[in-house]
């Protein structure tokens, strides 16, 4: 852990978590479906587990949707604060393929198409699997509303990590230099 | 954009001497006591108990009425979906059927189901100022050192503290970034449509997250520079060490969950209290 978890991802995190707190807690995008907003946060954790890795991402989740709780209702909804962290978890899986190639300037087709699958994955598992069967553990929520309010979450928030996640990352790595760039003449 | 954290007021009264650590610890034993429960009774003590609190932390109604808008809507959002989604469940956990009225159709409101959802919403409603107390009496540079000291750590308590203190610069950095954007004509009200709304605003992302990517670099450097994360252990400067109250309101807290516990196991039998056999 002393080796992954450099200085370096430890500041990313800490960073990572404010950006996803002020975006959770000020930039609300009304969906067509009432009652419910795009969150950009989740845009901003997926690019950050895809670019520092899977414990980073799930801390900048879990950190910033747990303050935004505390700081907007007093206390956080555990159950959904777990799924937050889990989405960027499981997207941060595929930091090892992408990330190398997102430095060195690269974001085409496949690393986008990687990129998207574990997104993907990754919202499915958090609120089609951890919320739910979370909140009814935990709070003893009704069976039928909270996978109604999952399978909405999840259409939502996959949609807002591949779009947004992927304009990040694409702009992150046309920040970097591209390996063999330069050429003699 | 209101851009302060918390409404942390320095005060000297009994919660506000207490040390991060044993509120921390208080709030997790007090949170999972109710959260381990269905009991109306045991949840009533805990709220009694939670505005107790309130009242000697002297919180002023100012700094919570925001709080207290939002949790409102939310509990009555719950209450109301609850019923329209499952308005049969409360029969269904107690085994009886004691109907008040009917809607027509499926829809009657029964004793069960009006007693399970006021539980449910005490539940909630006793959570919260806990949540409150917590936070807006502890120094958020003791909030990271009491994490350290209950085990996590001090690499993640380090990000904790490093979000917590730069989460007005980053909402600065945005509200300024938005403003020179729109400024140049981009449309981000209602006007636009939905899917280039949320092209555009991850056009304000990627500045903002280009700022922060140089700022993490500068921090990093700054902190390697310093030895950061050299040993396996630090000291915090804002700790402070444990008196006789912090084991006095750690012993009561734990004393709840304990209560909580022998009466889900050897009084109810189960998770919920079940008045009606």
């Amino acid at each position: 852990m002393n080796t992954k978890f450099s200085t370096k991802t430890i500041v990313a995190t800490g960073l990572g978590a404010a950006v996803f707190l002020v975006l959770f807690m000020y930039v609300k995008i009304p969906s067509p479906v009432p009652e419910t907003n795009l969150q950009i946060a989740y845009g901003v954790s997926s690019f950050f587990a895809t670019v520092f890795g899977p414990l980073a991402g799930f801390l900048v989740a879990f950190v910033g949707h747990a303050l935004n709780d505390f700081i907007s209702y007093g206390s956080p909804w555990w159950s959904w604060v777990f799924a937050s962290g889990t989405s960027a978890l499981v997207t941060g899986l595929c930091a090892s393929k992408v990330a190398p190639k997102v430095e060195a300037g690269e974001f085409g087709k496949s690393e986008m198409i990687y990129f998207a699958i574990y997104a993907v994955i990754g919202n499915a598992l958090a609120w089609l699997l951890v919320a739910p069967v979370l909140d009814i553990l935990m709070y003893a929520e009704p069976v039928s509303t909270v996978f109604l309010q999952g399978i909405t979450a999840f259409i939502i928030d996959a949609i807002v990590s591949v779009v947004v996640g992927g304009i990040l990352l694409k702009a992150y790595a046309s920040t970097k230099v591209q390996q063999g760039s330069l050429s003699k003449e | 954009m209101k851009l302060k954290l918390f409404s942390y007021d320095q005060l000297d009264t009994f919660v506000h001497r207490l040390s991060g650590l044993s509120k921390l610890v208080c709030f997790m034993l007090l949170t999972s006591a109710v959260m381990l429960t269905y009991d109306i009774r045991v949840i009533l003590g805990i709220l009694l108990l939670s505005y107790i609190m309130i009242m000697i932390a002297k919180i002023r109604f100012s700094q919570i009425k925001l709080m207290l808008i939002y949790v409102a809507a939310f509990l009555i959002f719950n209450f109301f979906l609850t019923y329209v989604f499952a308005p049969e469940y409360g029969c269904k956990i107690y085994g009886t059927k004691h109907v008040l009225f009917t809607f027509g159709g499926p829809y009657t409101v029964t004793l069960e189901q009006l007693f399970y959802q006021i539980t449910k919403l005490l539940k909630y409603l006793s959570v919260i100022p806990l949540g409150m107390i917590f936070v807006l009496t502890t120094n958020p540079s003791e909030f990271a050192s009491s994490l350290n000291s209950i085990g996590v750590s001090y690499r993640i308590c380090t990000a904790l503290a490093l979000t917590l203190r730069y989460f007005p610069d980053v909402a600065d950095d945005y509200n300024t970034i938005s403003l020179a954007q729109q400024a140049r004509g981009l449309e981000l009200s209602s006007k636009a449509k939905m899917m280039d709304r949320l092209k555009r605003t991850a056009g304000i992302l990627v500045p903002l997250i280009m700022t922060t990517m140089d700022r993490i670099d500068i921090i990093s450097n700054a902190m390697d520079l310093r030895s950061f994360g050299k040993y396996k252990k630090r000291t915090w400067y804002a700790a402070r060490p444990l008196k006789k109250e912090d084991w006095l309101a750690m012993g009561v807290s734990l004393l709840a969950l304990l209560i909580s516990l022998y009466v889900r196991f050897f009084i109810n039998h189960s998770l919920f209290y079940n008045p009606f056999v």
